[in-house]
């Protein structure tokens, strides 16, 4: 444990979680650098950063930034995304299973996105509304119909979660039977996210969205760790337990809106991250900087492999499940964190 | 138990309760077998239908009966029985709310065989799945199995559901890839991933059974054993239950109860992660209890959603996996918001 203090500012930083972070960071830049460089028009490291530099050639200039770049950017913001709000609702129901599906959300988005595709005939903007609405709807009213009484229960939470997600997935199911194929098809290639032809269109919104509720979630994660030891002892610690879960599940709900809205739900990304990262920083805290880093490496990794490196044109979806399952299923095998 | 002279009266009025219902619920049971072979394109009265069941007088109905509804009753029966006992001994192995049966990656492996089944191999009849989807399911189990039960611990809760899901998502991940290259292969899928009993006769019932009823006989008597366990490794230990023995026949017992019902009808999934926990609202946590009520309230609700599928959107039909989760999660969400839910 290491103490900071700047001008009043005191950060008490584990070793081992700064320095696993440093090297996600490293490693997710490095990625990223050569996902920007492979392609149909190869460009070298020293090109790429030539150009990250402001001095490349203007060839390389547009590739770099008008075709690529925007891609990278958004696969590396949504995969933090994905990766915090996965801290934050695993954390926060204490369910090592916690990922957006646990409010419903998931599910609700799919089926937003589903109506719009298959009923509507919608454009890729209007999928993106779709998916939002139908995802914010369902976790506001998993989030009202589990409020009882005595306020929100985090197993409550989880139990009107499992039924709203159950329902609407029957319903998906549905629509998509009573599809025509091309139209099923559609729909299920939105389901498993992609990062295919995004632009600067699609970067903005998402930066923008993340400037705020990324650091709402930092300043959060104190009062996160606390309500992980229960809401008496989180209380006691003066931390009020109700309105900090509220502002935590709000900003989670945040986070995946946003980053469904850009990709679809690439929705192993919230349930990995975080447990890997916490597998590699063996802290007991919820790591919200760590998952998030894990998130945007695991994203731009996958997306390296699939297009680039196997050249075969498949939504980054696919790669992230089979990329974070098996890496899960290594730590797991391997013995890491005994947790 | 019998060291307790006078049970306190809660705990009393709470077996009264659970020993009352058993009978009601049989009854349920009863009527809603007695709905399915009355009720489908061609209604026919109960008395017929208690007579088509008796003997073959050799009436239409008496026909329609024998061979096409009392096939699919049974069908329903056994996969909705094997659903909920899976997900009632799941949901005790990991002491966690959100264990379903395919937690173990079962349906995964299913759905991955049946995948190669369809778009490698070129079958397209749901008995021609039967087979892949069994064997898909068990190779997934084992996988997660060892890959959960690794390390000084064992298979504890957290790891088994941990390398469940892993195990699940890099199989669905396959079945995403092989369908999206192979547009053919997704139109076929897609039916079958939703869950019906549609085109499922006794043969495929006559295949899978034994399994089944291996599974449900291991269930029960593991019971104890997971009772031994409810409070805790150590606990269990203490109380002589032998914890790795206990969960490898667990996963042994859901692997061929899930794996068995899944290959019969393809996934349906509430079914095995709701009645568990409608169970432990009615019986508290004991797992003997939970059993015998999942037993009896998941093929109500399974073959109760049939009959539903069949009659409302008639003529055509609406497959038993969506109608399910339709039909059975409003009344568990207002379960859950009015009755305290007994935890893990």
């Amino acid at each position: 444990m290491t103490a900071i203090a700047l001008r009043g500012l005191s950060l008490r930083v584990r070793r081992r979680s700064a320095a696993v972070c440093a090297a996600l960071v490293v490693a997710t830049f490095a990625a990223s650098v050569l996902s920007v460089g492979t392609g149909d028009f190869p460009l070298s490291v020293g090109e790429v950063l030539a150009v990250l530099a402001g001095q490349g050639d203007p060839a390389a200039t547009f590739i770099v930034e008008t075709l690529r770049l925007p891609r990278v950017l958004t696969a590396l913001l949504v995969g933090g995304a994905f990766g915090i709000a996965g801290a934050i609702f695993q954390s926060v129901s204490r369910n090592p299973l916690g990922s957006p599906d646990i409010i419903g959300f998931t599910m609700g988005s799919v089926t937003g996105a589903f109506v719009v595709i298959l009923w509507l005939d919608g454009t890729t903007f209007q999928i993106a509304l779709g998916a939002v609405c139908g995802g914010m709807v369902t976790a506001i009213a998993v989030y009202l119909l589990a409020l009882q009484g005595g306020g929100l229960q985090g197993y409550r939470l989880v139990l009107v979660g499992i039924g709203a997600s159950a329902m609407l997935l029957a319903v998906n199911d549905y629509l998509i039977t009573r599809a025509t194929r091309d139209d099923a098809f559609q729909a299920a290639h939105w389901m498993i996210g992609s990062v295919n032809g995004r632009g600067w269109e699609h970067v903005w919104p998402v930066a923008a969205a993340l400037a705020v509720l990324v650091p709402a979630a930092l300043m959060l994660a104190r009062p996160l760790a606390m309500l992980e030891l229960g809401d008496d002892a989180a209380r006691a610690l003066g931390v009020p337990a109700e309105r900090s879960r509220l502002a935590l599940v709000f900003v989670a709900v945040g986070l995946t809106a946003v980053a469904t809205a850009s990709t679809g739900p690439i929705a192993f990304v919230a349930l990995a991250a975080p447990q890997i990262a916490r597998r590699l920083t063996r802290a007991a805290a919820p790591g919200l900087v760590s998952a998030g880093l894990m998130g945007a490496l695991l994203l731009v990794a996958s997306d390296l492999i699939a297009q680039r490196l196997l050249s075969v044109d498949l939504p980054v979806g696919i790669m992230t499940g089979a990329l974070g399952g098996i890496y899960l299923g290594w730590l797991l095998f391997s013995g890491w964190g005994r947790t | 138990m019998s060291v307790l002279a006078t049970p306190v009266p809660a705990e009393r009025r709470r077996a009264l309760t659970r020993a009352a219902g058993l009978p009601i619920a049989a009854a349920a049971l009863v009527a809603v077998i007695l709905l399915s072979i009355a009720v489908g394109a061609k209604s026919i009265p109960i008395g017929d239908v208690i007579d088509g069941v008796l003997r073959d007088d050799g009436s239409e109905s008496a026909a329609i009966v024998r061979e096409l509804r009392v096939p699919r009753t049974l069908v329903g029966l056994a996969v909705g029985m094997s659903l909920g006992v899976a997900g009632a001994l799941m949901q005790a192995l990991t002491r966690n709310p959100l264990a379903d049966p395919g937690l173990l990656g079962i349906e995964a492996g299913a759905s991955a065989a049946v995948v190669v089944a369809i778009a490698w191999l070129g079958l397209s009849q749901p008995r021609a799945y039967v087979w892949f989807a069994f064997a898909g399911a068990a190779l997934a189990s084992v996988v997660v199995y060892v890959l959960g039960s690794r390390g000084r611990a064992g298979a504890t809760p957290v790891r088994l559901a941990l390398s469940g899901t892993a195990v699940a998502a890099a199989l669905t991940a396959f079945v995403y890839g092989v369908t999206l290259l192979d547009p053919e292969a997704f139109d076929e899928f897609r039916f079958w991933d939703v869950g019906s009993l549609v085109g499922r006769d006794l043969t495929i019932l006559r295949d899978v059974g034994p399994f089944l009823l291996a599974g449900l006989v291991l269930a029960v008597a593991l019971a104890r054993p997971l009772n031994a366990l409810a409070m805790g490794d150590d606990s269990g230990r203490a109380l002589g239950a032998h914890i790795g023995r206990t969960r490898a026949f667990g996963a042994l017992a859901i692997t061929l109860l899930c794996g068995g019902a899944t290959a019969v009808a393809g996934p349906i999934w509430f079914v095995g992660l709701a009645i568990p926990h409608l169970a432990r609202a009615i019986a508290g946590p004991d797992q003997r209890w939970v059993i015998a009520y999942s037993v009896l309230l998941a093929p109500i609700l399974l073959v109760g959603a049939d009959v539903v599928g069949r009659v409302i959107v008639r003529p055509g039909e609406l497959e038993v996996g969506i109608i399910t989760a339709l039909v059975g999660a409003p009344v568990f969400i207002a379960l859950v918001r009015r009755t305290r839910i007994a935890q893990l």
